[in-house]
């Protein structure tokens, strides 16, 4: 790998490749997308949570001048999903809906307003159901059953895994705490609705355009239900206004528009309305969590044990990986020798939870760091302290088998800790000091995340990112890979990192990228594994074309291959940089050596050691570290949380470019205080189960006046898996700032808000339960009882384990 | 066949006649029958600022007007910021600091922006998230935004401006 002292691009703040483009308005997002003859599609879907469909008539709507195809679920009979277990879902609804935006049927006419009005001709007569409407019903009411698949009843997944025995942990412990905690679930709120555009040749191949951040699986799925071979689909990503998870799914839109457009032999598009987007989901799951910890006086964890229950909504779409991802990542910040994780997710009546930025890990991470909060004070030990002194060794493995390469988390707190000077405003557990006036507060908290999920989405031995490049004689250079930018500069990474091993300037490269016929495969914008993947395939491809340049510039120079340098645009001598050829003229000579210059480079992310059932969510070739600290201002008279300012240290291993990872921190931050403070999928307390607010207006995001001041400090310690040793930063920075916030209300007001979003309501509840001198807190008091199986359990690697799960050993009479 | 409305007025400096649908709002007449579809739309509902355009000088969100009202106006889009080949210095600045990440709300941002500038060269940073405060954003937690602007305002008022080390580095 290059030097990290000599590099010229990487480590730069240059602007994004496509960044002037998105700034004139020239960058093409699908529903800018206009084809000749094009016809508009648009949905019917169900009004009602959980229905048998009797009866579906379309010949009114078929009437219509203008109208030229409507499809029920009968014309796409083929069930999809994105994860191999949960093909639960079909374009459109076939038998029965389960929740009140499934889609039922679907037209195509000449514009959206006649489409608009077939689509209100088409009758449908449904047999309505009992609803499941929470995880509390999902656990205890079996019928009717959402789906004849599952674990049983209404429960989708049941896992239970235990490393080391949790009981012996706790039995060593001085002291053992059990909380309770819930996570509301919601949206990711993408600015650009989700838009489709599908168009089918007259060699009846089929091509769509798509807001999709994984265009690899959405081809997989569009060959699957329209039985036609992949290799006559072409899936091209338009740049994502905006997905953060919730475009990761092949959607049932995107099947619609081809059937159509096979249907009728012109273009059909779709453009979702915001509050169908809402519909869409796929967002944070709401989470209820039992946490069960073990420490020893100097707050050194024994054993945890972690409950989880999710609410998965109507469908599968994510959601066994999601459950797994809630236990998951508990064991890579601080020390726990013994860990057993149960959880479970249930189907409701609701739009269907997926991944959202964190996916599945900012719940937990919010359950353990107030309990660890809440451990500090009971033990009273400094709350920095208790986090800094337990840190996961570097080069380690977790007793869950995660192996750990480079650890900065200890450098992000020391950062965060001195620029929030906590030292001089934090009042340690002793109310009647204050350091900084009641209704102020600090707080921290400290997380990890993946960079890339070691493994792919279904079982294969192949890369999981490609990368192409193709030089030519003029000195252009084509980088080419499957990856899809969503925001994040996913594109501007594959150009940085090229233009840093060829020598030359990055806004010389042509990057083309997410369109399944041209590129080579990349599995998506997911599990922040773009830049570590994409960046070691686009790596090896790089050195490939430089090492062709130099033998042949080597060869016409008399310069040995070792003496010669790529840099500002041509290839020289280092000890004596007049002798050499510009880039161009490199790739000629290499031309006329070689042939025509292609090089290729895939990676594929290491083995994990652990082999147990259910070791495949968490492993992953690097983990990026987070530490936060929040300081709130709450107000007791109206509950008003007002979050001041985020200090918020990042470990990034290495900063590809500065500049980008800097937006992905602020932007998590941002992303995070939305959900910290006032973001929620909610449902009417009834059995219709209807969305509160699917309007931007009523769903509050964050505007530029609630949004708080961030102070960023990025921390390099290079990992040896990552390119030049970058780690992640599109999701992790979210994670560490929920908890913090209400560690810091804890510190304001000395009232535990043990749920999000901590809205005025619940703290003005708490602090009136305080008043009356009862338990200053908000939250959840307890789980439902389920039946857990028997655990898997594994042997940690300190005890010898093996990765491999014990033998069973029936127990049961 | 539906009767069309048909309307004269100014786009991005240019006379232009356009003919459409008379329910449609100027954001449809702009995307639709005038194919500038660099004006984009998040809600259609004036929830979001993300179809924000100029007329006659003023931020207006284009999803809540009638192209009908459009008649006789001067209409400005993103397609119109740039003089020529030149681009305007916020969207320089736009593009320099990742004030634009996925760039969906980006067109509109810029046009809030240069109205705040026409009427204040030296806003303060309460000023800027005072005058964004109706375009949401989603990518950026609005902070690179604001340094976009400011270093923007900075230079056209042809004043030397560095932008603090820790907007792109982090702090030390």
């Amino acid at each position: 790998m290059s030097k990290n002292e000599s590099l010229n691009i990487v480590g730069k703040p240059f602007r994004k490749v496509d960044a002037r483009a998105k700034c004139v308005g020239q960058t093409k997002f699908a529903d800018d997308i206009v084809l000749p003859r094009m016809l508009y599609c648009k949905i019917l879907r169900s009004h009602l949570p959980h229905a048998n469909i009797k009866r579906i008539d379309a010949s009114k709507a078929l009437a219509l001048p203008g109208v030229f195809a409507v499809i029920t679920g009968k014309d796409l009979p083929i069930p999809y999903g994105i994860l191999p277990v949960s093909q639960d879902e079909h374009a459109l609804c076939i038998d029965k809906v389960r929740f009140i935006g499934d889609p039922v049927a679907a037209v195509a006419a000449i514009d959206e307003d006649v489409a608009f009005d077939a689509m209100n001709l088409i009758e449908v007569e449904y047999e309505p159901l009992n609803t499941i409407s929470s995880i509390e019903e999902g656990v205890m009411v079996d019928e009717p059953r959402i789906h004849d698949y599952g674990d049983s009843g209404n429960i989708h997944k049941k896992v239970s895994l235990e490393f080391g025995e949790v009981e012996v942990g706790f039995a060593e412990a001085d002291l053992v705490r059990e909380d309770v905690f819930f996570y509301e679930g919601n949206t990711h709120l993408p600015m650009e609705q989700h838009a489709a555009v599908a168009h089918y040749d007259s060699d009846k191949k089929i091509t769509l355009w798509s807001s999709t951040q994984t265009p690899h699986y959405v081809h997989r799925a569009l060959a699957k239900v329209l039985e036609i071979p992949a290799s006559h689909i072409r899936v091209i990503a338009t740049p994502n206004g905006g997905g953060f998870g919730g475009k990761s799914d092949p959607f049932n839109h995107e099947v619609v528009v081809c059937k159509l457009a096979m249907i009728t032999g012109r273009p059909v598009k779709v453009t979702l309305t915001r509050e169908e987007v809402f519909y869409c989901h796929r967002g944070r799951h709401p989470v209820l969590m039992k946490i069960k910890t073990g420490v020893k006086k100097d707050g050194a964890i024994t054993g945890m044990h972690f409950q989880s229950f999710l609410d998965g909504g109507a469908y599968g779409s994510y959601g066994v990986a999601s459950t797994f991802y809630t236990g998951a990542l508990q064991t890579v910040t601080y020390n726990v020798p013994r860990y057993q994780f149960d959880g479970v997710r249930v189907f409701t009546n609701k739009p269907p939870c997926g991944p959202k930025r964190g996916h599945g890990t900012p719940q937990p991470r919010f359950g353990l760091e107030i309990q660890i909060d809440k451990i500090a004070e009971q033990l009273k030990l400094d709350p920095v302290a208790i986090r800094r002194n337990h840190l996961v060794e570097p080069n380690s493995t977790t007793a869950n088998y995660l192996r750990i390469g480079s650890m900065g988390l200890g450098k992000c707190i020391d950062k965060v800790v001195e620029g929030s000077d906590w030292k001089s405003k934090f009042s340690g557990w002793d109310q009647s000091n204050r350091k900084l006036p009641f209704g102020k507060g600090i707080g921290i908290a400290c997380s990890s995340y993946i960079c890339g999920a070691g493994l792919p989405i279904y079982w294969n031995n192949m890369p999981q990112s490609g990368v192409q490049l193709r030089l030519d004689r003029q000195g252009g250079v084509c980088v080419m890979c499957g990856s899809t930018d969503i925001g994040q500069g996913s594109d501007s990474i594959l150009a940085y990192i090229v233009a840093e091993i060829l020598g030359i300037d990055p806004f010389d490269i042509r990057v083309v990228t997410a369109d399944t016929d041209l590129t080579p495969v990349d599995l998506g914008s997911y599990s922040s594994r773009v830049t570590l993947m994409t960046g070691n395939a686009a790596i090896q491809a790089a050195e490939r074309a430089r090492e062709l340049l130099v033998m042949a510039v080597s060869e016409k120079l008399g310069v040995p291959i070792e003496n010669l340098s790529l840099a500002e645009r041509r290839v020289f001598d280092v000890e004596n940089p007049d002798t050499g050829v510009s880039f161009a003229e490199a790739v000629v000579l290499a031309e006329s050596k070689f042939g025509t210059i292609g090089t290729v480079g895939s990676y594929t992310p290491p083995r994990s050691p652990g082999k147990y059932k259910g070791s495949g969510v968490g492993p992953s070739p690097a983990y990026s570290y987070s530490a936060a600290v929040a300081e709130v201002d709450v107000d007791p008279d109206t509950g008003i949380v007002v979050v001041e300012r985020v200090w918020i240290a990042h470990d990034i291993g290495k900063s590809i470019n500065p500049m980008l990872v800097m937006g992905q921190v602020e932007g998590s931050v941002y992303m995070a205080l939305g959900e910290t403070l006032m973001e929620e999928m909610t449902y009417r307390a009834n059995r219709n189960v209807v969305h509160k607010f699917p309007s931007m207006l009523e769903y509050k995001s964050p505007t530029t006046l609630e949004m708080c001041d961030v102070k960023t400090y990025l921390i390099e310690d290079p990992d040896p898996n990552g390119p030049y040793g970058a780690k992640e930063v599109g999701q992790g920075p979210l994670l560490p700032v929920p908890p913090a916030v209400a560690n810091a209300v804890y510190d304001a007001v000395g009232v535990r808000i043990d749920e999000v979003p901590i809205t005025p309501e619940k703290v003005l509840k708490a602090l009136r339960e305080k008043s009356r001198g009862r338990d200053g807190r908000y939250g959840p008091v307890s789980v439902p009882n389920v039946d857990w199986p028997e655990p898997l359990r594994v042997l940690t690697p300190a005890e010898g384990g093996d990765g491999k799960e014990m033998p069973r050993i029936a127990v049961h009479s | 066949m539906k009767q069309k409305a048909h309307i004269t007025f100014r786009l991005n400096g240019e006379q232009t006649e356009v003919a459409f649908a008379p329910h449609k709002t100027l954001l449809e007449v702009l995307r639709e029958d005038l194919n500038l579809t660099g004006t984009k739309h998040g809600c259609e509902l004036g929830e979001c600022g993300t179809c924000t355009v100029l007329v006659d000088g003023k931020s207006i969100l284009s999803c809540l007007m009638l192209g009908l009202e459009a008649e006789g106006r001067e209409v400005k889009t993103i397609e119109g910021m740039a003089e020529g080949a030149e681009l305007h210095p916020l969207q320089q600045t736009f593009a320099d600091l990742g004030a634009a990440q996925c760039g969906y709300c980006s067109p509109g941002f810029l046009l809030v922006a240069e109205e705040l500038l026409k009427n204040n060269p030296k806003p303060s940073r309460a000023e800027i998230q005072e005058a964004l405060s109706g375009n949401l954003c989603r990518c950026t937690g609005y902070i690179k935004i604001y340094e976009a602007v400011e270093l923007a305002a900075a230079k056209m008022r042809g004043e030397e401006y560095e932008l603090p080390r820790e907007a792109v580095y982090g702090l030390e």
